[in-house]
Formats: structure tokens, C-alpha cells, sequence
């Protein structure tokens, strides 16, 4: 049995395709992560997966069974974590994680010793009797963290988990999603984040336009890129003579980006030579040169034409405040 | 290869769907404890209306009232606690949309909890809440001087049926609420229709005093009939007599819109909820 599996999921919001028949499967007691950029379809998939959304054409399978047909079945064994942490603000932590567990028909002393052990898990121990709005962003997702599992999952679904916090939360998050695998909990985790994608997950589906475009482990997905590549920065002067250097080297066109360049390096040390050499030819002085293992910022590159990430920063908190 | 060697739960049973109904429910009523706004609705508005409108009207308005000014009080506490009741019923529809505005549904939608739970508990909890306003309203026109003079049980009954009017009510504002969705809207779109109902009506002023067009509609709305049932079983009996007041028919005219209300919003509401968060 599949943890998850989905056939050929369609989905369109009026004129826009944001599910363009997605096909992905994977077996329990893995991380499965799926990178793309913001508006690639990830939330969208997992909407459908979680039953919140019914896709328009395609059939999806969470634990053996279907979203659509048994959603309050899929319902009892999946937790979510989306992109908003979804938790009640005049509530403490604690009161939180006991409604959470009390809607996944615990008893209310089941529900207790459960939160307990949850808060104690993610270290909101401390804060657990304060209402959740005197809470830094980076508690609130771990409280969210916490309010996904409190239902002992056999799916965990978590949305950018890591979306919109400040670098040392995200250090603790990954720590917290690390030891909850250990556990040996199936998780599905979106992101826009290489680094994170790379650090947490087992198998990773690159998803653009609503299309899986390439599946593997990190390292599959890095040797499509053929091994090592060649990374020059020169000026905004020698861009376009550097370039024509690069392109007698390698066999295919150099990738882009601002004024660094890249061709894959299957000779490696040789082919950096060649490199030197071509460019010293054409009299440019290379700022920085480097042959290195290729990211998977170079496998996004390489599938899609356009980078992965819009900027190194984290995106700004898309949390939304109240009101009134 | 599936996992339905055992049988799949397809609904949620009516014991769990009681059970939820009932976190929510507790969920809401701490929110309405601990959101300092929905305190002060809660309290120093209504007891506000009520000061404002004894002492500045209760001056004026002395025709077709039981008496005396100083009587204004007697007349003015029944259709007050009608006022608070639909007031409040405008409540639901912010705490509805403030929870989709905040993306706590979508945590919901994902558990395996009853999908009636989220209205049922919101409009339970606001039920709660105008129980606890109206009592306030009762103590503090009791301090103004207001008595009911039919004994205990027809003041009771006389407030409950007022408040299970409001209840229907807070079926009209989930439906508005879950329509247009953002919490200012919500807002706005709930007092619209509640404005007019509460001022063209006997809550304060009795309604011959009103042109005869609006007189007319005055008369048969339902702001009217259901405080013309609270007057008839707190007024002393020859007082209510003699504002024509019927009580039987009017408790039976009562339960009937609270019905009809009721019959029309609440499956209004859960289609709107569903079409909301799908």
C-alpha cells in the first residue's frame, strides 16, 4: 500500500490550471517533498490530498483510501500543518492542542495526556498557559507543528512549514520535523526552499505549472545534472565574451544567472582547465571560479528555465492579523 | 491493494457530532470571554442603549405607554431585550468570518469532525452569550426601576422566547456572514437589514406615533410581534390589555417566525458554509 498516490489530478480554478494532471506515489515511512515556486500548484495538491479541496478529474489515495469518496475516513489518519498557522489566538497553547485532540474524538482525559506529551515534544511546555497571540511566529508554527499531530497521524501534511519564519526557527523547525520522522510518521512536506527539500526530504518532486516535472532523491535529481559543473562570476563587461568562452568548452549552452555562469564539468578538473584556458584566450579575468557538486538550484534551472527561489530572504510573514 | 479490510467510517456518528458541537462551542465561548471588543458588545454597549434611550426618550414618549414617564422603563425593558438579542445575533457572522478569514476552517475541514459542528457551536455559544446579556440588561433595568408584574414564570417564558428569536437570527447572520465573507463586510451587510427592523418597530416608541405606510409594516414584522409577546407577559395584565395586546396569539405569531426563520437560514447557512470554504 502507498502512503500516498495520486493519478493525473486536475484542478482549475476558473481559467487557471493549477493541478495540470499530477501523478505521484510513495510508500509510508518516508519524507516526500515537493519544491516548486510560489504558484507552482503545491498547496493546491495538498488540498486536494487532505480533503479540503475535491480535484476535477484524477483519483488520490491517502492511506490506502480515497480523498474523495471516504474523506472523513482519510480524515481520522492524516494531520495538516498549512501555510497560515492555524490556530486560535485568544486560546492558550494548551487549550489549543485539547480542542484539536478532542475533534479527533479522543476522550477529554486521552486528549489531556496527549497534549501533554505534544507541548513537551516541541518544548511549548513553558507557554502552554498563555494565550496563543503573546506567541512569537516561530511558537506558533511549532504550535501548529503540534496541533497536527496531536491526532497520531499515519499522514502528516505539512504546507511550508517553514514559510515566513526567522532563520533560527527554521533551524528549530527542521530539527523538530527531523526527530518527528524518526518516529517513523509518513510526512508530506511542500516547499520553495532547495535547502529544505535537500535536508529533510527522502524523495523529491520538483512541481512547476501545475506539473510534476522531475521525481527522485536529491542526489538522483543532482546527477541529471551530470556530475560536477564549472560555476564562473565575471562583470557586467565580460558577461557576453565569458559566455562565448563557456560555450566552446561545453557541449550545450552555459546556464545564467545574473552575472554567474555554469556548464557542466564531465571531465571535471580537466574541463576547468579547458575553462582557464578559453577565457585567459579572450582576456577575461574570471571574479571567482569554482568546480563544485551541482545544487538543486541547477537541477530547477536545468528543467525549468527559471530559478526555484525568488530571492535568498524569507518571504515576508503571510500570517494574517485581526482586525478589529 | 486497499485498506478497506476494515469497514471505513463514512459519516461522523451523532455521539462524536455531539461531542464536537460541544468544543466548539466551549471554543467560542472563551473567545467571547477573552476578545475585549466582544466584551465591551457585550456589556457596556447594550447597557449604554438602554440608559440612553430611558433617559433621553422615556421623557418624550409617554403616549399609548403603560403611563407615566417614570413607567418608560416597563415598556422600554422588553423591546430592549429584543434589540440586544438581534444586536447580538450579528455576532455570529463575525465569528464566522473571522475564522475564515484566519484559516482555523481549513484546520477543521481537515479533522474528522461533524462539518455542522462549526455553525452549530458558533450560534450555541452566542446563544450563551445573549442569555448573559440579557440577564445584565434585566438587572440593570431592575435598578431603574423596572418590575415585571405577572409573576416569574411568564417573565421567564417571555425571555426565553425572545432569545430563541435571537437564536433564528444568528441563522440570518451566518448566512450573510458566510456570503460576503471578509468580517468589515460582515459587518455592515448584518446591520443593514437589522437597523430598520429594530427602529421601525414597538421596541421603543409605540408604533401609532409612525405614519401610517410605515405603521403598516411596523405592525406585522417580527421586531413588533416579539416584543408586543415579552410586554404582554411582563406589563401588568390590564396593561398590556389596554395596548391590545393578545399573549396567546401573540407567543403562537412569535414561535411561528422564529420557526420560519429558522426553516429558511439554517440550511441557507450550511449551504453557503459549504460553498464558502469548498
Amino acid at each position: 500500500m502507498y502512503a500516498v498516490e495520486a493519478v493525473d489530478i486536475v484542478k482549475t480554478f476558473g481559467d487557471v490550471r493549477a493541478l495540470d494532471g499530477v501523478t505521484v506515489r510513495f510508500e509510508p515511512g518516508i519524507v516526500y517533498g515537493f519544491l516548486g515556486p510560489n504558484g507552482a500548484g503545491k498547496t493546491t495538491l495538498i488540498r486536494v490530498l487532505t480533503t479540503l479541496i475535491k480535484p476535477d478529474s484524477g483519483t488520490a489515495r491517502v492511506a490506502g483510501i480515497d480523498v474523495v469518496t471516504d474523506a472523513v475516513a482519510v480524515r481520522q489518519r492524516i494531520g495538516l500543518a498549512g501555510q497560515n498557522a492555524a490556530v486560535d489566538e485568544y486560546l492558550t497553547g494548551q487549550e489549543n492542542i485539547e480542542m484539536v485532540g478532542r475533534l479527533y474524538n479522543l476522550s477529554p482525559s486521552d486528549a489531556r495526556a496527549r497534549t501533554d506529551e505534544v507541548l513537551e515534544r516541541i518544548e511549548l511546555t513553558d507557554a502552554k498557559d498563555r494565550q496563543v497571540r503573546t506567541y512569537s511566529g516561530g511558537m506558533r508554527r511549532r504550535l501548529d507543528l503540534a496541533a497536527s499531530m496531536v491526532g497520531r497521524p499515519e499522514v502528516l501534511f505539512l504546507d511550508e512549514p517553514t514559510t515566513g519564519v526567522d532563520p533560527g526557527s527554521r533551524l528549530n523547525l527542521w530539527d523538530l520535523i527531523e526527530e518527528l520522522v524518526d518516529t517513523g510518521t509518513t510526512l508530506l512536506l511542500t516547499t520553495q526552499y532547495l535547502e529544505e527539500a535537500d535536508r529533510l526530504a527522502d524523495r523529491i518532486g520538483v512541481i512547476d505549472h501545475g506539473r510534476l516535472i522531475a521525481e527522485g532523491t536529491s542526489d538522483e535529481l543532482k546527477n541529471q545534472m551530470g556530475g560536477d559543473v564549472v560555476e564562473i562570476h565575471v562583470t557586467d563587461d565580460d558577461r557576453g565574451s565569458a559566455f562565448a568562452a563557456l560555450t566552446r568548452v561545453a557541449t550545450e549552452e552555459p546556464k545564467q544567472e545574473g552575472n554567474s555562469l555554469t556548464i557542466p564539468a564531465p571531465n571535471a578538473a580537466h574541463t576547468l582547465t579547458e575553462v582557464v584556458r578559453e577565457l585567459d584566450a579572450v582576456s577575461v579575468t574570471p571574479r571567482d571560479i569554482a568546480l563544485r557538486k551541482p545544487t538543486l538550484n541547477d537541477v530547477f534551472l536545468t528543467l525549468t528555465g527559471h530559478k526555484a527561489e525568488e530571492e535568498k530572504k524569507p518571504a515576508p510573514s503571510r500570517g494574517r492579523r485581526r482586525q478589529s | 491493494m486497499t485498506a478497506t479490510a476494515e469497514k471505513l467510517q463514512k459519516r461522523v456518528g451523532v455521539r462524536e457530532t455531539l461531542n464536537h458541537i460541544s468544543v466548539i462551542t466551549k471554543r467560542n465561548m472563551l473567545r467571547n470571554i477573552r476578545l475585549p471588543q466582544l466584551v465591551f458588545f457585550a456589556t457596556v454597549q447594550p447597557v449604554m442603549f438602554l440608559l440612553l434611550f430611558n433617559f433621553v426618550f422615556g421623557g418624550a414618549i409617554t403616549e399609548g405607554t403603560p403611563a407615566a414617564p417614570e413607567d418608560y422603563i416597563n415598556f422600554l425593558i422588553p423591546g430592549i431585550l429584543v434589540q440586544t438579542a438581534v444586536f447580538g445575533a450579528t455576532q455570529t457572522s463575525l465569528g464566522l468570518t473571522e475564522d475564515l478569514a484566519t484559516g482555523i476552517i481549513d484546520r477543521f475541514r481537515s479533522l474528522p469532525m461533524a462539518r455542522s459542528a462549526v455553525l452549530a457551536g458558533r450560534t450555541i455559544a452566542d446563544l450563551v452569550r445573549n442569555v448573559f446579556v440579557n440577564t445584565l440588561m434585566l438587572f440593570v433595568g431592575f435598578l431603574l426601576g423596572w418590575r415585571f408584574e405577572q409573576g416569574f414564570p411568564s417573565m421567564v417564558l417571555g425571555v426565553a422566547i425572545v432569545l430563541l428569536f435571537g437564536y433564528s437570527m444568528s441563522w440570518v447572520m451566518a448566512t450573510i456572514g458566510l456570503t460576503v465573507k471578509s468580517p468589515e463586510a460582515a459587518q455592515t451587510a448584518g446591520f443593514l437589514p437589522i437597523f430598520p427592523l429594530v427602529f421601525a418597530s414597538s421596541v421603543f416608541v409605540p408604533v401609532e406615533t409612525m405614519p401610517s405606510w410605515l405603521q403598516t409594516f411596523a405592525e406585522v414584522q417580527p421586531i413588533t410581534i416579539l416584543t408586543n409577546t415579552a410586554r404582554s407577559l411582563m406589563l401588568p395584565e390590564e396593561v398590556a390589555a389596554s395596548l391590545g395586546l393578545d399573549t396567546g396569539t401573540l407567543i403562537l405569531q412569535s414561535l411561528a417566525w422564529t420557526a420560519g426563520i429558522l426553516l429558511v437560514f439554517a440550511p441557507w447557512a450550511v449551504r453557503q458554509y459549504r460553498r464558502a470554504v469548498d
